[in-house]
């Protein structure tokens, strides 16, 4: 054993220790510098230049210090689509989160045919391409022979005939934000049921015999035991839903209102790339970027501190 | 009506009985309860599953059938509306951008997310730690908050409309996952296999390769078809970069033929929403098990 790593220490003594791992990592990181970093460079030092269609065509961009930021913060419409992404989001975000471990606490006590049925539900949900669920529930909730209008006026609710689901914000949003809630339970299911199979029976079975109840079992045993997950998979919906673009650019483009339905992602690309302005879209997109990278931050320590306890 | 009345008195047995595979004796209203439950959770299951059964259904009755009260089971099924969307160039030039863009992506990933992957695993060097969490960082950057200067960049250099464009995005995005993924599978091989075999005389790519390699198979296999959903899937920068119809992906395709044929044409909509996820659900379904284990091994063994 000795002789082994004798021989290898005097292999890497030759050169350098950094310079193998540098050049294995070379490719990977050029692909990365090329395709974000150089763009998140240009979009930072865009977002302090005045640039718009002048600029596209010809026009040397003029840098205009904080200007773009001046302007987005002092235009409330930014404010009211960062209070409807953070609403969305923190909406989506909970009842994902409050179905998912539902389901998955559910899960453990199905007889195995039924959890079979369950989870093969869930993983066609998952599975499916998001434009191919995207067409299937606009078809759904289409104004004229959509099967939700055709129930709800069959319930007697009358005022659903013809109801143009997408032709107002917020019931754009609510469309948009089942279709959300619908596609990301599965995970959270999973991830779940997974940690929770993990939690030791016998601790759960003696929390019984001290005479606790179900819920108290379920508070004080099941959650702290599986917490760490939770924080996890609660705290990705939270990234993944402020950034919601798909769902609401295609429920747009298919004759939706698009000023009053408008989140982070969709306004970025409205001023952006559809009104041309890229200066103050640039910053717009750094203040989404911010954002994503704070609650990043959290993502990133609790991976870390599972990493360590694990 | 709780358990642990009944159970309280015979703490000790009913410990010993409540952890054999038998379980324990249930009182009647808990048998009630748990039939309760397996029904709601088949309702769960229904509820779950209707939309891609309702696209399915849909796809399969004509424009008739679907134009008036609905109907719950295709009869007589028909596959019109598939052999419209077959004999659409639309569709299949959409497929040939799809799988061009997902090669150009799957490969460059691939290839350099596994050097990447060997440098972080196999060498100690200095700011490796902070190498992890930066791919983990990058890896959570939304292409919603990069995209203005990505659309400037391809257009600057000739590459809108264009599947090596499109495709470099694509690679980028994939990278840090893959090489998060790929991390997880080579930690899974222990590194004396690889001294071993240099005892034997195989110097250190030699080992890497020999031993190494054929195990991290599966690995690769399942890192890469990771990347290729994400690709397939795309809809956001395939809406910026991709302009012409001509160099419409599927998603975008697919988006593009809802818009054109809104309240015509649903069953042929429908079709080509099935004919989308066809593939990507059976892909799915065959790799998801190895799939999770990759991401869980790459996040656990952090």
């Amino acid at each position: 054993m000795s002789t082994v790593s004798a021989t290898t220490g005097r292999r890497t003594g030759r050169r350098p220790q950094w310079l193998t791992p540098l050049l294995l990592g070379l490719p990977a990181l050029a692909v990365v510098l090329l395709s974000q970093g150089y763009p998140l460079v240009r979009q930072l030092v865009m977002s302090f230049q005045e640039f718009g269609l002048r600029q596209q065509f010809g026009q040397p961009p003029e840098f205009v210090g904080l200007r773009n930021y001046a302007a987005v913060f002092s235009d409330s419409v930014f404010w009211v689509v960062l209070a409807r992404s953070i609403v969305f989001c923190a909406v989506c975000a909970a009842l994902t989160m409050l179905l998912g471990v539902a389901f998955a606490v559910m899960m453990t006590r199905l007889v195995p045919a039924v959890r079979v049925v369950l989870q093969s539900a869930m993983l066609l949900a998952w599975a499916i391409p998001v434009l191919s669920s995207l067409t299937v529930w606009q078809w759904l909730f289409n104004t004229r022979n959509g099967l939700v209008n055709w129930v709800l006026v069959r319930s007697g609710l009358d005022q659903f005939d013809r109801y143009a689901w997408l032709l107002q914000g917020t019931t754009l949003l609510v469309i948009a934000g089942v279709i959300v809630i619908w596609m990301s339970v599965p995970l959270v299911v999973f991830m779940v049921y997974a940690s929770l199979t993990q939690l030791d029976p016998e601790v759960l079975e003696a929390a019984e015999l001290d005479g606790a109840s179900g819920w108290q079992r379920f508070r004080y045993v099941t959650v702290p035991g599986v917490a760490p997950v939770l924080m996890l998979v609660g705290l990705l919906q939270i990234i993944w839903d402020i950034r919601v673009f798909t769902q609401i650019s295609v429920l747009q483009d298919a004759g939706g209102v698009a000023e009053e339905s408008n989140l982070l992602g969709t306004y970025v690309y409205q001023i952006g790339l559809g009104q041309g302005n890229y200066g103050m879209g640039s910053a717009v997109a750094m203040v989404m970027l911010v954002i994503t990278l704070a609650l990043t931050a959290g993502y990133v320590r609790s991976l870390v501190r599972q990493g360590a306890t694990a | 009506m709780s358990a642990p009345a009944a159970a309280a008195p015979v703490a000790p047995v009913g410990r010993l009985s409540a952890t054999a595979p038998g379980r324990v004796v249930r009182s009647r209203s808990q048998r009630v309860r748990r039939v309760v439950l397996q029904v709601v959770a088949v309702l769960v299951a229904v509820l779950w599953v209707f939309p891609i059964y309702w696209m399915v259904n849909s796809s399969l009755q004509s424009s008739a059938d679907l134009s008036g009260d609905p109907h719950f089971w295709p009869s007589p099924a028909e596959l019109g509306n598939y052999s419209r969307i077959l004999s659409d160039a639309t569709f299949w030039s959409a497929l040939r951008v799809s799988a061009t863009v997902t090669v150009i992506a799957v490969a460059v990933a691939l290839f350099s997310a596994f050097f990447a992957a060997v440098a972080l695993t196999r060498f100690r060097f200095r700011g490796r730690t902070s190498m992890v969490i930066t791919v983990l960082v990058i890896q959570m950057i939304p292409a919603e908050a990069l995209f203005i200067s990505q659309y400037r960049m391809l257009d600057s250099w000739g590459l809108i409309n264009s599947v090596l464009g499109l495709g470099l995005l694509y690679a980028g995005h994939s990278v840090p996952i893959t090489i998060w993924m790929l991390k997880g599978f080579v930690d899974g091989v222990p590194a004396d296999l690889e001294e071993a075999a240099m005892i034997d005389g195989c110097s250190r790519p030699g080992a890497f390769l020999r031993i190494t390699l054929p195990l991290l198979a599966p690995g690769l296999v399942a890192s890469g078809i990771f990347a290729l959903l994400a690709s397939w899937n795309e809809y956001t920068l395939a809406l910026v970069v991709m302009k012409d119809n001509s160099s419409a992906t599927l998603p975008l395709w697919l988006a593009r033929f809802n818009v054109a044929n809104e309240a015509t044409d649903w069953g042929a909509i429908m079709a080509g929403s099935t004919l989308v996820a066809l593939p990507v659900v059976v892909v799915f379904l065959i790799v998801q098990g190895r799939m999770a284990k990759g991401l869980v091994a790459g996040a656990v063994k952090g």
